[in-house]
């Protein structure tokens, strides 16, 4: 709007800058901030997985700027005007009942609620922060990485890669020698090249195995799958050459898509040797161990049928043997009285030297912590001395 | 008819001159609604920036979004005074306005409680506001945002505790306690003299340091400007720059029922006697002016809140019809919110109004109580003492710099939120840099004393 009904002009910066949006935008920032301390509930508090979007939306309520006020008894009183004699009842009228009332709306700000968008690579960002893969080595094979590198000036290239200041540079030389020359000749552009260079691969590949057999509840699932979906995000994030393998099992085992893996349900018993010896063979057939960093992360409730005990000791064994470090995330509505089955197993596993770990997750909360547990440096040092890790 | 409101203008003003107001100049501007609410939402124009404004703006975005609250115009006191138009006002709404703005600038012109702060500098307040917020700007950039944040987030929550009774360019408390008057020259005296030299040595007056405060201060604003220990410069006038600005809001916030009263009084009799307003326009400002002056609830409606617009409108009609415009005009300029309601707030008035006091229980249901007029006087202005906020005072700064804060819950008559103190406290002793202590007593009135480092363990 260029005039108003004055026909003046309106002083242009009304238009062109707005405090209120910079403080609010301010403000949002430090929601932000802390929210950022409440990392459990972002990475639990939302249906990432299957939406398949990109963000996680957080409800937060706005930032309150302190003020001393009276303790508040619980009663408040006021002066109110209408139709009302003392000793009625007025129920729960809402103070902003007039219509069209002047800015007498009764919901306190403090109340407001907003729904805030975080993109997940934020939350990735904060999650992994300085976490990694534990005991990653590095292996010359096959899969050699080739990257573009940039490498010396060429007076023909992409105009994309035009060197302005090389070509600037020449363009000044030659001005030195023929004064009268024109100011920029094709003789002068200088541009970057471009060359390939073969790097030795840090390759590795993690395998996600799931338990979904009748024991593990919806929400044990889903706890399972929310651990696996930030540990897939950050991975892949980090590392370049990274291959996942999804695997589910219940008395037997399939390997799934990454789609169809967080879709997966089933009922059944537990076997867990099916589904680590199905991680087995996908590894001795694709992932060979001497020139792979190879993981495992096994997702169960623990409640393994009692006579797979020795079958699963063996796999889980063989499996221990050959991949740099296997972690365990036990998925439980709270502490139990003995140990699971399952956890008694990698448990020995980790007394016998093997690099291996466990976490258990109770409830949402434990998520980002189990995260943590996995890929931070303590639970290397542990999976390289083959101690256990720490107990949950 | 294309007409526009500023041709009105003139003859507004002078039916105005003839009806006895008595204004400076104002300056009108008409601003898009963007930044009428950023006026609201800062209370200035221009104003220094902080995050809490911020909160503020999407709030008042929301209510406006949901039609909650329309602005009209905003209005600065001053010489010349200078009132803001919301561009999207129509040709009625801006004749209503400027008759608006007109009482406004007699009321502000001639009120004491206005006098006495425009005398303190509140009068060129856009511009005093202005430089502040530049200063800041400048702040920013050579301490970082965060160093003014913090200054900031304790200054602006201190923002009511500004003692009005002081110059705004205060001076520093006497260092030493006022000597003691001589004794009076009489024969005892001579006498005395004439002894040995030791007497003399004792009567040689003392330098006594005075206690700081001498006296419990409640300009929190200006001690702590004027004594915190290890302040810079720098974050001592941006708690100067807030308690300037506090001066002017405080005759605003003081007479807030009054002031809208005597405006929306004025923009109606103009309205009535102006016989140059066309037809159509005469009846869309008159629609226009009892959308704001109406009562929140109408017919068999009950509200919980009352509309200040139409209190103070309803007040003014009664003053002027029973004791004339001159007796109307000795109020205006003598009383505040309080005087004004516990003078002229009458029973009759009230139960015209329908007035009534109710209670509620925390999620309860609410009760209409029984109030005799002073009760409900006193309910109306309970929101309205000290600035709005509980009464807190610096008692004591200790020998290692602890300043110590007293809330007076005797006056209050309870103690105050500890969590949300504490937080205050928080931003305080970031800038005080030495422990801050607060006394003020718990739910069951027990001395309690709280302090910043407390918030950790709650």
């Amino acid at each position: 709007m260029s005039s108003d009904s004055t026909g003046n002009t309106l002083n242009g910066w009304y238009e062109l800058f707005s405090r209120g949006s910079r403080d609010w935008l301010r403000h949002s920032e430090k929601i932000r901030e802390a929210v950022r301390e409440h990392l459990p509930q972002i990475v639990t508090g939302s249906d990432i997985i299957n939406d398949g979007s990109r963000t996680v939306r957080v409800p937060v309520r706005m930032l309150e700027h302190y003020r001393f006020r009276l303790l508040s008894d619980g009663e408040s009183q006021g002066v109110g005007q209408g139709k009302a004699k003392p000793g009625d009842v007025l129920g729960q009228a809402s103070p902003a009942s007039g219509p069209g009332q002047k800015g007498a709306g009764g919901k306190e700000r403090g109340g407001t609620e907003l729904m805030l968008e975080f993109k997940v690579d934020e939350v990735i960002d904060w999650l992994w922060d300085d976490l990694k893969l534990p005991n990653l080595q590095p292996r010359v094979g096959a899969t050699e990485e080739s990257e573009w590198k940039r490498e010396g000036w060429d007076r023909r290239g992409a105009r994309s890669r035009l060197d302005r200041r090389r070509s600037l540079k020449e363009s000044v030389k030659r001005r030195a020698l023929e004064p009268d020359s024109p100011a920029f000749t094709d003789e002068d552009l200088r541009y970057r090249q471009l060359t390939r260079r073969r790097q030795p691969a840090l390759r590795a590949a993690v395998f996600f195995l799931l338990d979904v057999s009748g024991s593990m509840s919806e929400r044990d699932r889903q706890l399972a799958k929310t651990f696996f979906f930030w540990v897939a995000a950050g991975l892949r994030r980090e590392y370049k050459a990274l291959d996942i393998v999804f695997v589910a099992h219940t008395t037997d085992a399939w390997e799934f898509s990454e789609a169809d893996f967080f879709k997966v349900t089933g009922s059944g018993g537990t076997v867990a040797s099916a589904g680590l010896a199905k991680a087995r063979e996908i590894m001795q057939a694709r992932f060979d161990p001497s020139t792979c960093n190879v993981y495992l992360f096994y997702a169960s409730d623990g409640d393994n049928a009692s006579d797979d005990r020795s079958p699963a000791g063996q796999e889980l064994e063989s499996i221990a043997k050959a991949v740099r470090y296997a972690g365990y995330v036990e998925i439980s509505a709270g502490a139990r009285g003995s140990e699971s089955e399952t956890m008694q197993l990698f448990q020995a596993a980790a007394e016998a030297g093997l690099p291996c770990s466990r976490f258990s997750i109770t409830g949402p909360d434990d998520v980002s912590a189990a995260v943590r547990h996995f890929f931070t440096a303590e639970s290397q040092a542990a999976a390289e001395g083959g101690q256990p890790g720490a107990s949950p | 008819m294309n007409r526009r409101w500023t041709d009105h203008v003139p003859q507004i003003e002078e039916l105005a001159r003839k009806l006895g107001l008595d204004w400076n100049p104002v300056i009108f501007e008409a601003v898009p609604d963007s930044f009428m609410t950023e006026i609201a939402v800062y209370g200035l124009p221009v104003r220094m920036p902080h995050w809490s404004f911020g909160a503020r703006y999407i709030y008042q975005l929301l209510q406006r979004h949901m039609g909650y609250s329309r602005l009209f115009e905003v209005v600065f006191p001053g010489n010349p005074g200078r009132a803001y138009l919301a561009s999207s006002n129509g040709l009625a709404d801006n004749v209503l306005v400027t008759a608006h703005v007109l009482g406004h600038a007699d009321f502000s012109k001639n009120n004491l409680l206005f006098r006495r702060c425009q005398e303190q500098g509140s009068a060129q307040i856009i511009e005093h506001a202005a430089s502040h917020a530049r200063q800041i700007e400048q702040d920013i950039e050579s301490h970082g945002f965060n160093a003014v944040e913090q200054v900031l987030d304790a200054a602006l929550s201190l923002e009511q505790y500004v003692d009005l009774d002081q110059p705004l360019r205060r001076q520093p408390f006497p260092e030493y306690q006022p000597d003691a008057p001589l004794p009076a020259e009489d024969a005892f005296r001579a006498r005395f003299a004439t002894l040995d030299a030791k007497g003399e040595a004792l009567a040689q007056p003392r330098k006594i340091r005075a206690p700081l405060p001498p006296h419990p201060e409640r300009d929190l604003l200006w001690f702590i400007a004027t004594y915190g220990p290890e302040m810079e410069n720098w974050e001592r006038d941006i708690f100067l720059a807030v308690r300037d600005e506090s001066f002017y809001f405080y005759p605003v916030f003081a007479t807030q029922i009054m002031n809208e009263g005597w405006a929306s009084y004025w923009h109606a009799r103009l309205l009535r006697e102006a016989d140059f307003i066309p037809q159509g326009v005469y009846l869309d400002a008159i629609k226009c002016h009892s959308d704001v002056v109406r009562p929140v609830a109408t017919g068999e409606q009950v509200a919980l809140a009352i509309n200040p617009y139409h209190l103070g409108f309803t007040l003014w009609e009664e003053i002027v019809k029973k004791s004339g415009i001159e007796s109307a005009r000795q109020v205006m300029r003598e009383d505040d919110d309080f005087s004004f309601l516990r003078n002229h707030l009458t029973r009759e008035i009230a139960d015209e109004m329908g007035l009534f006091r109710y209670r509620r229980q925390q999620n309860g249901p609410v009760k209409v109580v029984a109030a005799d007029i002073d009760e409900l006087q006193e309910s109306l202005l309970l929101e309205k003492y000290n600035f709005g906020a509980p009464r807190v005072s610096v008692t004591e700064v200790r020998n290692d710099g602890t300043l110590v804060l007293q809330h007076d819950n005797q006056l209050d008559g309870r103690g105050l939120d500890a969590d949300r103190a504490r937080k205050v406290l928080e931003y305080v002793k970031r800038i005080w840099r030495r422990p801050v202590l607060l006394k003020t007593v718990d739910a069951a009135a027990n001395a309690i004393e709280l302090s910043a480092d407390s918030a950790a363990a709650a």
